[in-house]
């Protein structure tokens, strides 16, 4: 087990320094020019410019430098806004993780339930909902999904009873937080669903779970004592793909619902060719999901037994 | 209870040639297979929606009396089915705010995103047959390194590199193609790799070699046609996600230049004037969503015929 842990850690020690150096190479190989603007800047101003972004060393001690800042958390100074990328990732990223966690709750609690009822009730009209459900989740993409939200239960209710059931955009009550965060989920819900069925399935067939029916165990019992315990394992290692969906979906649904979150912070600094605040988002975002699934690495190797063992025999 | 008496047997002897006939015509596997997904009527109607899709993509462009960047300002952000009064012709699919026709742009979008799916996920294809190929057929340490790159590469949300990718190369189809080829092709190589792994210990690759059978032929006559039926199940499903990385990244801005139209950015452009027009979201939302189902349900009836014991 502990060689185990380790050789996740290094996995992921591994990966952030390639996303790390990756990141900062890409922002190099840039076209264009961070102070070019409406404005012509005197040469002067341009060199001390770029002496103060440290833009005029050779690239590897660029390099070296970017590294040594990123190892003690320090993103640096957006271009654009001229506030430390920090600054900006302590402000904004509270409301994507609060919509993201919502999300993903949701996404994981409905999927599983979904999962289950549709393969104990295969072949009924359950299960045929829950699958059309399924389908048209991983179809329809999550902004159509958030504009089609919005359009309907955002304007239309309100327009045809008078009452603000749902606000169309905005991030303060209760109410303003059900349609982003179901529209972001919806996706990830339908992958979970299906798997949860899939793998549902497979448990329901196996022996053990005929020698409890034959023990004379309530149906009640077997589906939640026996199947749904082992039918679970899959879920878990797709939580983390689950995860890096549901945090990139949150670009475009933040954007939909004009929730302040990092996505919004994201698109636009693509579009000002913020070097430093796309390199700070992108590696905060990649450190974050690398944590995440190492986490769930982990967790796995604890809850299943087999891991352990694949594991020593290699 | 009546008893069943031996004379009420007879024996009728052994017949030769009727033992040894062959009562049903014999088929191959993608015969076979092919049958079994023609009883399948959604995967049927997927693809023809497909093929229809496909059809309009490639011919309206070429028929419309429209370009996708004629601008009519005198009617622009019209609804569907405006007739132009000038020159008589139909709007089918209405006008946008530059007076541009939406029916046009809608197809010649199709184009555009079905190309960018379809040779990206070709491209992903080649790469992932081959370096799963080597990977699985080799095996020992060149494995172990070759699985641990993608890895490291899985470790790092695609949509992120992919963006960062699209913003290093010049913006059009092309890069949209090579950024989600850069890291679309580890599922592929994972996926063959393991396929190879396993078919390698079968008898009758074991009997090739002891034959004498040169490592590409092994590679090219037993193993690929072997994995074949698993790879087209996931180069089905690769299409809607790469449909879907298209309008996601168009969507964010980064998608193909202006006035190129693709239904990300059709539904990127609808977007804005969605409360004023619902229409011009709705029409590249149901091009997508249908494209995205058909080619998901045509990849589970691919699945259900070409491995009957997958069946769920």
């Amino acid at each position: 087990m502990f060689k185990y842990i380790v050789k996740r850690i290094a996995y992921a020690l591994l990966t952030l320094l390639v996303l790390t150096a990756l990141t900062f190479f890409m922002m190099r190989l840039l076209p264009g020019d961070p102070f070019i603007g409406e404005k012509a800047i005197p040469e002067t101003t341009l060199k001390a410019l770029n002496a103060k972004y440290g833009l005029n060393q050779p690239i590897y001690v660029q390099l070296w430098m970017y590294m040594k800042n990123v190892l003690q958390g320090d993103l640096g100074l957006s271009i654009h806004y001229n506030r430390p990328v920090n600054d900006i990732i302590a402000q904004a990223f509270p409301y994507s993780f609060d919509l993201g966690m919502r999300a993903l709750v949701f996404a994981t609690v409905m999927g599983i339930l979904l999962g289950i009822v549709a393969a104990v009730k295969r072949g009924t009209k359950w299960d045929t909902i829950t699958m059309l459900i399924a389908i048209i989740g991983v179809s329809v993409p999550g902004f159509i999904i958030g504009a089609i939200l919005q359009y309907f239960l955002g304007l239309k209710l309100f327009q045809a009873t008078g009452i603000r059931f749902f606000p169309i955009t905005g991030w303060n009550s209760f109410a303003s937080k059900l349609l982003p965060s179901f529209a972001l989920s919806f996706g990830s819900l339908a992958t979970i669903s299906r798997l949860m069925r899939t793998s549902m399935l497979d448990v329901l067939g196996q022996d053990y779970i005929k020698t409890a029916k034959s023990k004379g165990l309530s149906q009640k019992k077997i589906i939640w004592k026996h199947a749904v315990r082992n039918a679970i394992m899959p879920i878990i290692t797709v939580l983390g793909p689950i995860a890096a969906a549901v945090l990139t979906g949150a670009f475009v649904v933040e954007n939909i619902f004009s929730i302040p979150g990092m996505g919004k912070f994201f698109v636009l600094s693509i579009q000002t060719q913020d070097y430093t605040m796309i390199s700070g988002t992108t590696l905060f975002y990649g450190a974050f999901l690398v944590i995440a699934n190492l986490i769930v690495d982990i967790a796995y190797g604890f809850i299943d037994p087999r891991v352990k063992i694949a594991d020593a025999k290699e | 209870m009546s008893v069943i008496e031996k004379s009420q047997f007879e024996w009728v002897g052994a017949n030769a040639t009727e033992a040894e006939k062959i009562s049903r015509p014999n088929t191959s596997y993608w015969r076979d297979a092919m049958h079994r997904l023609s009883k399948n009527k959604p995967a049927m109607v997927c693809l023809f929606v497909i093929i229809f899709i496909a059809l309009l993509s490639i011919f309206v462009p070429v028929l419309s009396p429209y370009t996708i960047s004629e601008q009519h300002l005198t009617h622009s952000d019209q609804s569907m089915f405006f007739t132009d009064p000038i020159d008589g012709h139909m709007h089918i699919f209405g006008t946008d705010s530059l007076g541009r026709d939406i029916f046009t742009r809608t197809w010649s979008g199709g184009r555009v995103s079905l190309f960018i799916a379809f040779s990206a996920v070709f491209i992903n294809f080649i790469i992932g047959v081959i370096y799963g190929g080597i990977s699985g057929y080799l095996g020992g340490s060149v494995d172990n390194i070759m699985m641990r790159i993608i890895e490291i590469i899985n470790g790092i949300p695609y949509l992120i590199i992919v963006v960062l990718l699209m913003m290093v190369i010049p913006p059009g189809a092309m890069t949209m193609v090579i950024a989600y080829a850069a890291v679309g092709w580890t599922g592929m190589a994972r996926l063959v790799r393991g396929q190879i792994m396993s078919l390698k210990q079968q008898d009758y690759v074991i009997a090739a070699k002891v034959m004498g059978a040169k490592p590409a032929r092994i590679i090219g006559k037993h193993l690929l046609p072997n994995t074949l039926s698993i790879v087209i199940v996931d180069l089905t499903l690769a299409i809607p996600s790469a449909i879907f990385t298209e309008a996601f990244l168009s969507y964010i801005g980064l998608g193909v230049p202006v006035p190129m139209a693709s239904w990300g950015i059709l539904a990127n452009d609808g977007s804005r004037v969605f409360q004023m027009y619902p229409s011009q979201l709705i029409i590249p939302a149901i091009c997508i969503s249908l494209t995205m189902l058909s080619f998901n349900l045509l990849g589970d009836g691919l699945r259900d015929a070409l491995d009957p014991k997958l069946r769920r």
